[in-house]
């Protein structure tokens, strides 16, 4: 079973603030699923190689050329804070 | 001509002979998005002026014969599509300003087609869920019985289409939510194999599987948007290079000798009377024409849902910890330092259900869980996709209902962190391996909560991964013997 302090923990991992009743909300609701899915365990997966994607395909690589689009104010209207062409961001030390 | 009954080849032919202009049709259908709007909430934003101007683009294209199948054809697109200039939401607050710089694949795709954008539609946010309940812009309602809701993700989508306010739209399927809407609509809806449609430019929820397809009126249809839509872009590493076909001028062939499985294990327990009845004379109308049916059994299925409760949400955590609230999105205005930025515009600009699916899968990411979580769930996936796999060894198709009941009042969903796993459980394996799907309307049936109410039932073609030219060959050849798909909610 998941504590209200394991949800505030991964509340931080994910960075999404919670609040008290939150906490409380979120460990009955990630208990649910974590219960729903307990059945997983019984299946014999001996041996088994994870999964990850169904493509067939791995390592598809290109070059990693710039191309001019021309919409680099376009990108800068989405940005909350700049300066000049320049992002803003808070205090980061 | 009632335009907003009419199949896109109809449209398609009624413009080449010039009895109507795309203008005109796309006024007709804005007209009509503005008249029953208010009363589905099938649309977030409406794109008139770009619009007119497409439309009035396409009449030239057409005047000057160098048209293509959805030249001056309207659309709508699923909010999840970044256009070009175009709020794209993903029915969030956090993208509530959200302005792309450039259009998904996918749009640039019908733009140089020339099909017209008509507007984008409201989804489950960020496209959790499976009842468009869980919008920031409110809910959708199903157009054949406003109190119920329309499924989701794609339920904007499959209501528009349902209701007649466009003939196709673009729809996105991470477990079910192309197929599900589309059966609780009574539309066609096609779920492409994972990678036949790019993924790029369309907000991701969880790339394993995530999806690009579309709905509308027929398979025939399906089959004209999916030629236009599909193939290899060198933006999405994932999407194959296999040639796209022109499938629908091949839809028509026997189904004499083909060998169609029916898994016993989607005639689940607690499936509605009605839907099981109506799926099984669908199949019944189906074996008229002359195919082997055989009743399989894929015993891996119940797990697919629980499989997809780890894998989407672990997925889910790691593409939308991109909503750092600094390139774009929703920015708090109560932050000190960059970690309270970072925490309290996410806790502001995410929903109920983003933030459960964050916080699931970077439980089940974290160190000491990994193993018993993650990891496990991607080995039960193997199991459940060489089932799959097997299977097309002994059959060349599935046939089997869409949805376990016919749709939900609106307020179903609430406060249930399961809800979209149990809902598209039918959904979630084929979605798990990456197969070719279609979903058709196969009846009209009442629901279990005893209400008098006639509301659509529909049946899932599964087809191998690449399948898609039999897929919709099978979904055709059922639509020439029924008329399902010809059915409307009344009042529409």
């Amino acid at each position: 079973m998941i504590t209200q302090e394991e949800v505030a923990y991964i509340a931080k991992l994910a960075r999404i603030e919670l609040k008290q009743e939150e906490l409380e909300k979120y460990r009955i609701d990630l208990n649910k699923i974590l219960g729903y899915i307990e059945i997983l365990k019984t299946v014999d997966t001996t041996g088994v190689e994870p999964l990850a994607q169904v493509t067939g395909l791995e390592n598809i690589f290109r070059s990693d050329e710039a191309e001019e689009q021309g919409i680099a104010d376009d990108i800068l209207q989405n940005i909350s804070e700049t300066s000049g062409r320049f992002i803003r961001v808070k205090k980061v030390l | 001509m009632d335009f907003h009954l009419a199949t896109i080849k109809e449209l398609r032919q009624g413009l080449d002979s010039k009895r109507f202009s795309s203008a005109e049709l796309t006024k007709y259908y804005l007209d009509r998005i503005k008249k029953f709007n208010k009363d589905l909430n099938a649309f977030i934003t409406l794109t008139e002026d770009l619009a007119l101007e497409q439309a009035r683009a396409a009449d030239k294209r057409i005047a000057a014969g160098s048209q293509e199948m959805l030249t001056g054809i309207p659309y709508a697109a699923k909010d999840l599509f970044c256009t070009r200039g175009v709020r794209t939401t993903a029915a969030s607050k956090i993208l509530e300003n959200f302005v792309p710089p450039y259009d998904s694949t996918v749009v640039a795709r019908l733009r140089a087609a020339g099909a017209v954008l008509v507007g984008k539609t409201n989804l489950d946010q960020f496209a959790h869920g499976s009842s468009t309940e869980t919008s920031y812009y409110g809910p959708v309602h199903n157009p054949w019985d406003l109190e119920r809701n329309p499924g989701g993700s794609s339920g904007g989508s499959a209501a528009a289409v349902s209701a007649g306010l466009v003939p196709f739209a673009l729809a996105t399927e991470t477990g079910g939510s192309i197929r599900q809407p589309a059966s609780l609509c009574g539309i066609s809806g096609w779920k492409p194999t994972y990678g036949r449609v790019s993924r790029y430019g369309v907000i991701a929820m969880s790339s394993s599987m995530d999806t690009m397809g579309t709905v509308a009126r027929s398979a025939e249809d399906l089959a004209i948007t999916a030629e236009a839509i599909s193939g290899f872009d060198p933006k999405d590493g994932t999407s194959g290079k296999l040639p796209v076909k022109a499938w629908s001028k091949n839809l028509t062939r026997s189904m004499k000798g083909l060998r169609i499985g029916v898994p016993q294990e989607y005639f689940v327990p607690g499936i509605e009377k009605d839907v099981k009845e109506k799926v099984s004379m669908a199949i019944e109308e189906i074996r008229k024409l002359g195919p082997k049916i055989i009743e399989v059994s894929l015993p891996m299925t119940s797990y697919g849902s629980m499989v997809y409760a780890i894998v989407t949400p672990s997925e889910i955590s790691s593409n939308l910890s991109r909503y750092d609230s600094i390139r774009f999105g929703h920015t708090t205005d109560k932050a000190n330092d960059l970690y309270e930025l970072y925490a309290k515009s996410r806790a502001e600009g995410f929903g109920d259900e983003a933030k459960r699916r964050i916080m699931t899968g970077a439980y089940a990411l974290s160190a000491g869980y990994r193993d018993a979580y993650y990891t496990k769930a991607q080995k039960v996936r193997r199991l459940l996709v060489n089932e799959f796999h097997e299977m097309f060894k002994k059959v060349d198709i599935l046939l089997c209902p869409s949805t376990p009941n016919v749709a939900l009042k609106i307020g179903k969903a609430a406060d249930d962190p399961l809800f979209g796993y149990i809902a598209d459980q039918l959904n979630i394996p084929a979605s798990l391996a990456g197969l070719a799907a279609m979903g058709v309307p196969c009846g009209l049936g009442k629901p279990d909560d005893g209400a008098a109410v006639s509301l659509p039932i529909g049946m899932q073609i599964l087809g191998p991964q690449w399948g898609e030219e039999l897929v919709f060959q099978v979904g055709y050849a059922y639509q020439q013997i029924t008329d399902w798909h010809k059915q409307k909610p009344v009042g529409f």
